[in-house]
C-alpha cells in the first residue's frame, strides 16, 4: 500500500474515535431515550450487510490471479462458509478454509 | 427472588471473567492474525498495535486493512469500517437501561470496552439477574473485558512480531477474506440475515464499477434495508 504515515494515522485515529463515538452514543449521551424501532432493525443488519459485499469481489476476482476466478480460492471460500454455517465455530472455519486453499493449490498447482 | 440481591461485586467480577473465557479461544488467534496480516500489508509494529489499542474491534480493523490494500481513499476506508461497527450503537442502547445510571467517567470506560463479547456476556447476565445491584453489574462487565482486552493487545503485538518473519509466498492475501467468510456463517442466524447477506453480495458485485469502493457502501445500505424489511415481513406473517 502507498499511504503516507499521516494517512495511516488518520485512518487509525479516525476509526478509533468514530468507533468510540458509536459505543458512547446511547450510554453516554442519549441516556435511556429509545431509538425508533425501524432504526434498531437496520442496526441489527450492519455487519451482515457490509462483510459479504466486501468479500464477494475478493473471492470472485482475486487480485493475485489478475482478476481471474481461482479454483483454490473459490473452494477455500465455500469451505469456510459451510463450516461456519454448520458448526457455528469461527476458528474451525478459518483453519478449514486455509486448509482447503493449500490443499487445492497443491493438487492443481 | 424479591427485592434487590445483596451486593457482591467481587463475585460478579469473577462471574464476568468466567463468562468471557470461552471467547478467548477466538480472540487470541484473531488478534494474532490481525498482527500478522497488518504487518505483511506494510504497517509498522507501532501502527499495528495502535490499531488494536485505539479501535479494539476486529471486524472493522480487518475491513480497514483490506480497503487499504485496495488503495481506497482515506474517507472510504473510514466510512466503510465505521459502518461495520454501527451494530455497537445497538449494544450501547441495549446496555443503557442497566448501566446508564453510572457516573460519566465509568460510562466512558464501559463504552470504550463495549465489544461483541462483553456485550453478549453482559446482556445475558443482566437478563438472567435483573435485580443485580449497579456496582455488581459494572463489576460483571469489567470482568468480561479483564482478560479479553489485554490478550487482544498482547496477541496483536505477537502477531506483528511474527508477521515480519513470515515469507510472503504463503497466500496470506486470502487470510482476510477467509476470516471474514468464517465469521459470516455464525452471523446468519435468521432468514433476514441470509437475505441481507445475499443482497450485499449481489449488489457489491453489480456495483463494483463504482469508484473507490463506494459501490460497497450503496450495497450495504440496500442489504440493511433488505434485512430490516424481511424481518418486518416475517413478524407480520407470524
Amino acid at each position: 500500500m502507498t499511504y503516507s504515515d499521516l494517512q495511516v494515522w488518520a485512518i487509525i485515529l479516525g476509526l478509533g474515535l468514530g468507533t468510540f463515538a458509536i459505543r458512547f452514543s446511547f450510554l453516554g449521551l442519549i441516556g435511556s431515550r429509545t431509538l425508533p424501532p425501524f432504526a434498531l432493525r437496520l442496526l441489527r443488519y450492519t455487519a451482515v450487510a457490509v462483510i459479504p459485499g466486501l468479500v464477494a469481489p475478493l473471492v470472485a476476482w482475486p487480485a493475485i490471479t489478475g482478476g481471474q476466478p481461482d479454483p483454490a480460492r473459490l473452494t477455500a471460500a465455500a469451505t469456510a462458509l459451510a463450516l461456519g454455517l454448520i458448526f457455528r465455530n469461527v476458528l474451525l472455519a478459518i483453519f478449514g478454509g486455509i486448509g482447503a486453499l493449500y490443499l487445492v493449490q497443491a493438487l492443481v498447482g | 427472588m424479591s427485592g434487590p440481591a445483596p451486593s457482591a461485586p467481587r463475585k460478579a467480577l469473577l462471574r464476568g471473567m468466567l463468562a468471557s473465557a470461552p471467547f478467548l479461544v477466538v480472540v487470541v488467534p484473531f488478534a494474532l492474525l490481525f498482527g500478522v496480516v497488518a504487518t505483511e500489508a506494510g504497517l509498522d509494529i507501532v501502527q499495528v498495535l495502535a490499531f488494536s489499542l485505539a479501535v479494539f474491534a476486529g471486524a472493522s480493523q480487518f475491513t480497514a486493512l483490506q480497503l487499504m490494500q485496495d488503495q481506497a481513499p482515506v474517507v472510504i476506508v473510514l466510512a466503510t469500517s465505521l459502518a461495520v461497527n454501527l451494530r455497537m450503537g445497538m449494544y450501547s442502547a441495549a446496555l443503557t437501561p442497566h448501566l446508564g445510571a453510572l457516573p460519566l467517567g465509568r460510562r466512558t470506560l464501559v463504552s470504550f470496552f463495549l465489544v461483541d463479547q462483553s456485550y453478549a456476556a453482559s446482556a445475558a447476565e443482566f437478563e438472567r439477574r435483573p435485580t443485580l445491584p449497579l456496582p455488581d453489574k459494572l463489576a460483571f462487565f469489567a470482568g468480561t473485558v479483564l482478560l479479553v482486552a489485554p490478550l487482544w493487545y498482547i496477541a496483536t503485538w505477537a502477531g506483528a512480531v511474527l508477521g515480519t518473519r513470515i515469507p510472503p509466498e504463503y497466500a496470506l492475501d486470502f487470510a482476510v477474506p477467509i476470516t471474514f467468510i468464517s465469521m459470516l456463517g455464525p452471523m446468519l442466524r435468521t432468514w433476514a440475515h441470509v437475505a441481507a447477506a445475499l443482497t450485499s453480495v449481489v449488489a457489491a458485485l453489480a456495483l463494483s464499477f463504482m469508484p473507490y469502493g463506494s459501490g460497497l457502501l450503496v450495497a450495504a445500505v440496500l442489504a440493511m434495508l433488505t434485512g430490516a424489511l424481511v424481518e418486518l415481513w416475517q413478524e407480520r406473517r407470524a
